[in-house]
């Protein structure tokens, strides 16, 4: 089996940016912990890269890399996060200092970012208005009034009720669902190309969810944007990506399509996660599939395949030792010898 | 046989503000529940924040007193006790029967003990002799899947889900009749709660548990749960064995609560909906049905009129007015 490419050479669909060879350390008085173990990925206008695995994967990792929100002891230890990819306009940004001018216009205005807890986004001291309006002048020239204008039009696409009094409310005002809808509101301030949003309905109750995703979707439609999303729920995943990167201590083990990723996962731990999904038709007293033992901590990781001490298929003698090669970005794979040995066979 | 029976319970916050911190309202957290749990049964407690499941297991376990109503509760055959009235001291022999299981394996694990003793304490505090415990604190991590060598180290030694076993040991250290299990596994990882989930099932298998499980995951709550009551705004609005529950709802908020769940299925997409509008206040709950601003078959009827629980097939029971008439969107 070829691999495949995941975007049909024919679709318009843009590069945005592109993650190449990403490596992330954290430095501790014992050594340095591996959190990102070289990620290369592509996020295309107009389409949604979901982003999922279990605590420690290094999926937020990523996403605080590229906007450079990694805090010391992390450092980015090598690699290139280049928005514009092949543009004469092209920016590395891991070679950013990340208090740079340019690094803060692109942190906010052409990368939106949407938090788990919209508090993390938000201060108390101050109305939702007056912090949305100060993150649309920082990134364009409008003046106080017209800056305010644009808040109520971006109040009321995100969906929150009278729009022209909310922008006066302050954050404690609102119900979880109404502030995570602000988040979404600021994270659309300078009008972005590319969003991030990491396990942005985690925290919320499930009809509150849905709602919330069903307007991502839509904006995520209408503006055109390149959405990564990361979460640790498959159901979201499927409900919500185009493309699928599933990570495992630090890499990515697999990128698929959705549709393929859900009918016919290649990688051995995408098939254990996929079966120890809960499951709304099972059967009084069903038991789910597990994967044996736990993640183990990035300072402990394997040699060989991260994954072989839990894998049903380990190859003796192969996958203790060796790793496996890393997936291409845009090409349909998984990083196991198994996968590896069906596509050349 | 009935292990506990819930009959009429209410429980109501004050709201005190201003200088003198005076009583300006009330927060109806629960309303009229009644439900009961027999002896081998898996009873879930199910809905989204601020519904007041929490607060019923609280109750139960009389962390919090009720306001009115009974909890009928047998720790062994042939004798049944009220708990809703009792003291703090005349509760005290009894809290050895209810135990509980809590949603973060990290705060509820005293991180300065050591794993058999915080597996020990509740026999310690019963007065269990040393040699006793030490007996049982084997069987109990053999009965978890935990190694008998984890006796003498600490927590932060245990990842997530190896603490939620330490949990459960310790919850069955004196083979309780009731457990409580606050979400134990909302906090885990996919694959850790898989194992957990199992667990508990083989639990319930060869101990005969009966367990209040009170969670916000259908999925979860599908796999482990006899039967299933539903709350909304301190109510429950539906209660059913389980597979009736989750294939025919009789409750317009159960049927939006199935629906709103991300299905792992691609060839769902754009299926899922979600009811419009926030969960209603319980402060300040709507009139008559708490779901009818949110109900896209409401009529007039279920905006003055509380509707009441009735039973529409062989122990399903459904508060709505409407319940008999509609036909509602289950999972197949």
């Amino acid at each position: 089996m070829q691999p495949t490419p995941m975007v049909e050479p024919l679709s318009a669909a843009r590069h945005v940016l592109s993650v190449r060879d990403l490596v992330v350390d954290f430095v501790q008085d014992t050594g340095a912990v591996r959190a990102l173990d070289g990620v290369s990925l592509d996020l295309h206008a107009g389409r949604v890269l979901g982003v999922v695995g279990e605590s420690g994967c290094g999926k937020s990792v990523t996403a605080r890399a590229i906007l450079r929100l990694i805090d010391r002891p992390g450092r980015i230890a090598a690699g290139r996060v280049l928005l514009d990819p092949g543009s004469p306009e092209q920016q590395d940004l891991a070679a950013l200092d990340p208090e740079s001018r340019a690094m803060r216009a692109v942190r906010g205005g052409r990368i939106g970012l949407i938090f788990q807890e919209p508090m993390t986004a938000l201060s108390v001291h101050y109305t939702v208005g007056n912090q949305i309006i100060e993150a649309v002048r920082a990134h364009s020239d409008l003046s106080k009034a017209a800056a305010r204008e644009r808040v109520v039009t971006l109040l009321h696409e995100v969906g929150i009720p009278r729009p022209e009094t909310r922008i006066d409310a302050y954050p404690f005002q609102l119900s979880g669902g109404l502030r995570q809808r602000v988040g979404i509101a600021l994270a659309l301030a300078a009008d972005p190309e590319i969003l991030i949003a990491d396990e942005p309905t985690t925290a919320l109750d499930v009809t509150t969810q849905a709602q919330i995703l069903a307007l991502l979707r839509r904006l995520q439609r209408t503006k055109g944007v390149a959405l990564m999303l990361i979460t640790h729920d498959m159901g979201v995943i499927a409900q919500m990506a185009d493309d699928v990167a599933v990570m495992y201590l630090g890499r990515i083990v697999e990128f698929a399509p959705v549709a393929r990723l859900f009918t016919a996962p290649r990688h051995p731990y995408t098939r254990a996660l996929l079966r120890s999904v809960p499951n709304l038709r099972a059967v009084p007293r069903e038991r789910l599939a597990t994967i044996g033992g736990a993640v183990p901590h990035p300072g402990a990781r394997p040699v060989g395949c991260p994954f072989h001490p839990r894998c049903p298929e380990v190859i003796a003698g192969l996958c203790e030792s060796q790793a496996p090669p890393v997936v291409p970005p845009d090409q349909a794979g998984a990083s196991c010898f198994h996968a590896t040995a069906e596509a050349s066979a | 046989m009935t292990v506990l029976e819930v009959d009429g319970l209410f429980k109501e916050f004050p709201i005190r503000s201003g200088l003198l911190q005076r009583e300006t309202g009330r927060v109806r957290a629960v309303q009229d529940v009644s439900f009961s749990i027999g002896r081998g049964e898996t009873l879930a407690l199910v809905g989204e924040s601020g519904c007041g499941k929490t607060t019923v297991a609280r109750c139960i376990l009389r962390a919090l007193p009720p306001t009115a109503g009974a909890i009928r509760f047998s720790p062994e055959p042939g004798r049944t006790i009220d708990m809703a009235p009792l003291s703090r001291r005349a509760l005290r022999p009894l809290r050895r029967h209810i135990q509980m299981i809590f949603q973060d394996p990290y705060a509820s694990l005293n991180p300065r003990m050591m794993v058999g003793d915080i597996i020990a304490e509740p026999m310690l505090v019963n007065a269990v002799p040393a040699a006793q415990r030490q007996v049982r604190v084997r069987e109990l991590l053999d009965l978890v899947g935990l190694p008998a060598a984890a006796r003498t180290r600490f927590p932060h030694a245990f990842s997530g889900g190896q603490r939620q076993r330490i949990g459960i040991a310790r919850a069955l250290a004196l083979d309780p009749t009731l457990v409580v299990a606050d979400e134990p596994v909302s906090a885990l990882d996919v694959s850790v709660q898989a194992q957990i989930i199992n667990l508990l099932l083989d639990l319930q298998d060869r101990l005969r548990l009966s367990m209040l499980f009170v969670a916000h995951d259908l999925g979860v709550v599908r796999h482990v749960s006899d039967r299933v009551a539903v709350m909304y705004v301190g109510r429950i609005v539906e209660t059913a064995p389980t597979a009736a529950l989750y294939t025919r709802p009789r409750h317009p908020y159960t049927e939006a609560l199935l629906a709103a769940v991300p299905k792992p299925d691609p060839a769902l997409r754009d299926q899922a909906s979600a009811p419009a509008g926030e969960i209603a206040d319980p402060a300040n709950p709507p009139r008559g049905c708490a779901f009818h601003p949110r109900c896209p078959y409401a009529e007039s009827r279920c905006r003055t009129e509380l509707p009441m629980l009735q039973e529409i097939a062989p122990a399903h029971w459904s508060a709505c007015h409407r319940t008999a008439e509609l036909s509602l969107r289950g999972v197949a």
